[in-house]
């Protein structure tokens, strides 16, 4: 009972600061609009012949990569959002966390709840400018848009989490942006057709769970035709890659 | 209520902590004193689990503190030496949060956040920005926080470094008052003399060890009698004076001579009678723990005015 507090005091915090950080509210829109824009128009036309080739001819660039451009989303703020772990050690507020008379776990599950809650928001913020491309949404698909998205961003924030519970310095945070955020964005055919890459790197973009968000968003958004999983294939490989990663964080925050 | 058993702490070759052993009663005020670097934050750190000791071990109310690591902490309130607060939120969001993570029933919260706030002058400001306060201001909201959840044992690490002495009082009032209140046990880690004086027993500790335990005024009585203090045109031939008239120790401190006598008042004429070259100043008081370091390890602690390295430190809390 009382850890459940505790998350939720954790979770609260993240969105009151969220709230409070115009900034990021702004960047959340500028950034995939700036993508939609510049990839939408200008490159399309090169790389329309490879997005009929995956068998959704009808459709145009922009509405292929918008579920990207979704999935890019909830990517970046899913980690920005667990990695202030890192700022909370530097400013000393972890500590007073890590004193406080709660289970562990229940700092790594409010976390995960609070950094995927803004990443949801976030989501459904990007989600608004469909309209805008032309694109058509049914009630129902909104509908089931939200449990969809939240997932993604639950698993990547556990993620997140596990990279920063042991990050000293936000220099470290640079590099894992760098190394590991920026390919798992690049690999997970947010922005191309995976089945236009070399075969040897299918090896990472099948290790990617960004991939199968990716791919389910797609599924949904655009039709089973355009996805390359089933739904449940894809939810259930998020699913997984969740709990391992929930279960990883902790691990890591009880023995720190 | 801390039992601490021949606790170890290395850091790959810097032993902060080497052996250090002692027990601290139930509603006690437990001092500890020390030079920079001494280990005292590491102990306290040991003692509220955010570290485990490397070797010997400790525990809290009963509590081991790295078996019981949850429980010891549900027994404990912290203010920590460095900053520590979430400078995006307001005063009373921080307090909140705190109380929400502590367990303060919510009936309670409202009552305790305003108490402390008051105590501490920031009710005006409960719903700014902390990132907006001066550093003092942020300080005062850490005490306040510290206070909040009524622990059983309260650690304060260096708690009033940087505050203006009526703050300093204030919060001192509030901390006694607490104490015969609650019977809450209290641990402190100071600079300040007069701040010492307050603690029922105190722990001189230097590089890891503990070198002298007991209380004030014991401490005190090891220092023989009173303190005279004078600075003269030549010390040293001064020294050598005092030497051979007397035959009793002094010792040079920042230019000054310093020496300890039974009986102060008596002894100021012949004192000044026996030395040729001219003197500057003399002055005589009763001992002070900082004449209690000096003569344990013939060094100073400078804490009445504050060293270089304290009064850096109160700046870099003060710019955070
Ligand atoms: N995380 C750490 N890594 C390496 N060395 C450390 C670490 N923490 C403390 N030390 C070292 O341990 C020793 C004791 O440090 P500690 O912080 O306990 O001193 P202190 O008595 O609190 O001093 P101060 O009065 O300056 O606060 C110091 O030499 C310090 O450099
Ligand atoms: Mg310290």
């Amino acid at each position: 009972m009382h850890n459940l507090r505790a998350v939720y005091s954790i979770w609260l915090r993240d969105l009151i600061r969220y709230r409070r950080d115009k900034y990021r509210l702004i960047s959340s829109l500028a950034q995939p609009a700036l993508f939609l824009f510049v990839f939408g128009n200008g490159l399309a036309r090169g790389l329309a012949i490879d997005v009929q080739r995956t068998g959704g001819g009808q459709e145009s660039y922009v509405s292929f990569i918008f579920p990207g451009i979704i999935g890019m989303t909830l990517l970046f703020t899913s980690v920005f959002t667990a990695v202030s772990i890192v700022w909370d050690r530097e400013f000393g507020f972890l500590k007073e966390v890590m004193v406080a008379p709660i289970s562990r776990w229940s700092i790594a599950v409010g976390k995960a709840l609070g950094g995927s809650t803004v990443a949801l928001i976030q989501g459904v913020i990007v989600l608004l400018l469909a309209p805008f491309l032309g694109l058509k949404l049914s009630f129902l698909t909104l509908i089931a848009l939200i449990p969809l998205m939240y997932l993604i961003s639950i698993s990547l924030t556990s993620m997140g989490i596990v990279i920063a519970v042991k990050m000293e310095t936000m220099e470290g945070f640079q590099m894992v942006l760098n190394f590991l955020v920026m390919p798992l964005f690049v690999l997970s055919g947010a922005m191309f057709p995976l089945s236009s890459l070399p075969p040897w790197l299918s090896v990472l973009t099948r290790v990617n769970p960004l991939s199968y968000g990716v791919d389910a968003l797609r599924g949904l958004m655009l039709g089973p035709s355009l996805a390359e999983f089933p739904l449940g294939f894809d939810v259930m490989l998020l699913s997984i890659f969740a709990v391992i990663m929930m279960f990883f964080a902790v691990f890591l925050f009880n023995r720190t | 209520m801390i039992e601490v058993r021949d606790i170890y702490k290395t850091y790959g070759d810097i032993e902060a902590v080497r052996g250090v052993d002692f027990t601290v009663h139930a509603g006690e005020i437990f001092g500890f004193l020390g030079p920079n670097g001494a280990g005292k934050t590491t102990t306290i750190n040991i003692l509220c689990t955010l570290i485990k000791p490397t070797s010997g071990s400790a525990s809290l109310a009963g509590y081991n503190v790295v078996d019981d690591a949850e429980k010891v902490r549900s027994s404990i309130g912290i203010v920590f030496q460095d900053p520590s607060l979430d400078e995006r939120l307001t005063a009373h969001e921080n307090l909140e949060f705190h109380g929400m993570i502590y367990g303060v029933p919510k009936v309670d919260r409202r009552g305790r956040i305003s108490n402390v706030l008051k105590m501490v002058e920031l009710w005006d400001r409960r719903d700014d920005i902390v990132k907006t306060f001066s550093g003092g201001m942020k300080r005062r909201l850490e005490i306040a926080r510290g206070l909040m959840h009524n622990p059983r044992v309260l650690f304060l690490d260096e708690p009033t470094l940087g505050l203006d002495p009526q703050t300093r009082n204030r919060i001192w009032e509030y901390i006694r008052d607490l104490r015969q209140r609650e019977n809450i046990t209290i641990f402190l880690t100071t600079h300040y003399m007069d701040e010492a004086e307050n603690c029922d027993r105190i722990a001189i500790i230097d590089n890891g060890k503990i070198i002298s335990l007991d209380t004030p005024a014991k401490l005190k009585s090891m220092v023989g009698g009173d303190v005279i203090t004078l600075s003269t045109s030549d010390n040293k031939v001064a020294i050598e004076e005092i030497k051979k008239s007397h035959s009793i120790e002094a010792l040079e401190q920042d230019s000054k001579i310093v020496l300890e006598v039974p009986d102060g008042e008596g002894f100021l004429a012949k004192l000044v009678h026996s030395i040729s070259v001219s003197i500057d100043s003399i002055s005589l008081r009763r001992p002070t723990l900082d004449d209690v370091f000096l003569k344990l390890t013939g060094r100073t602690m400078r804490e009445e005015t504050m060293g270089p390295l304290d009064s850096f430190k109160a700046q870099v809390r003060m710019r955070r």
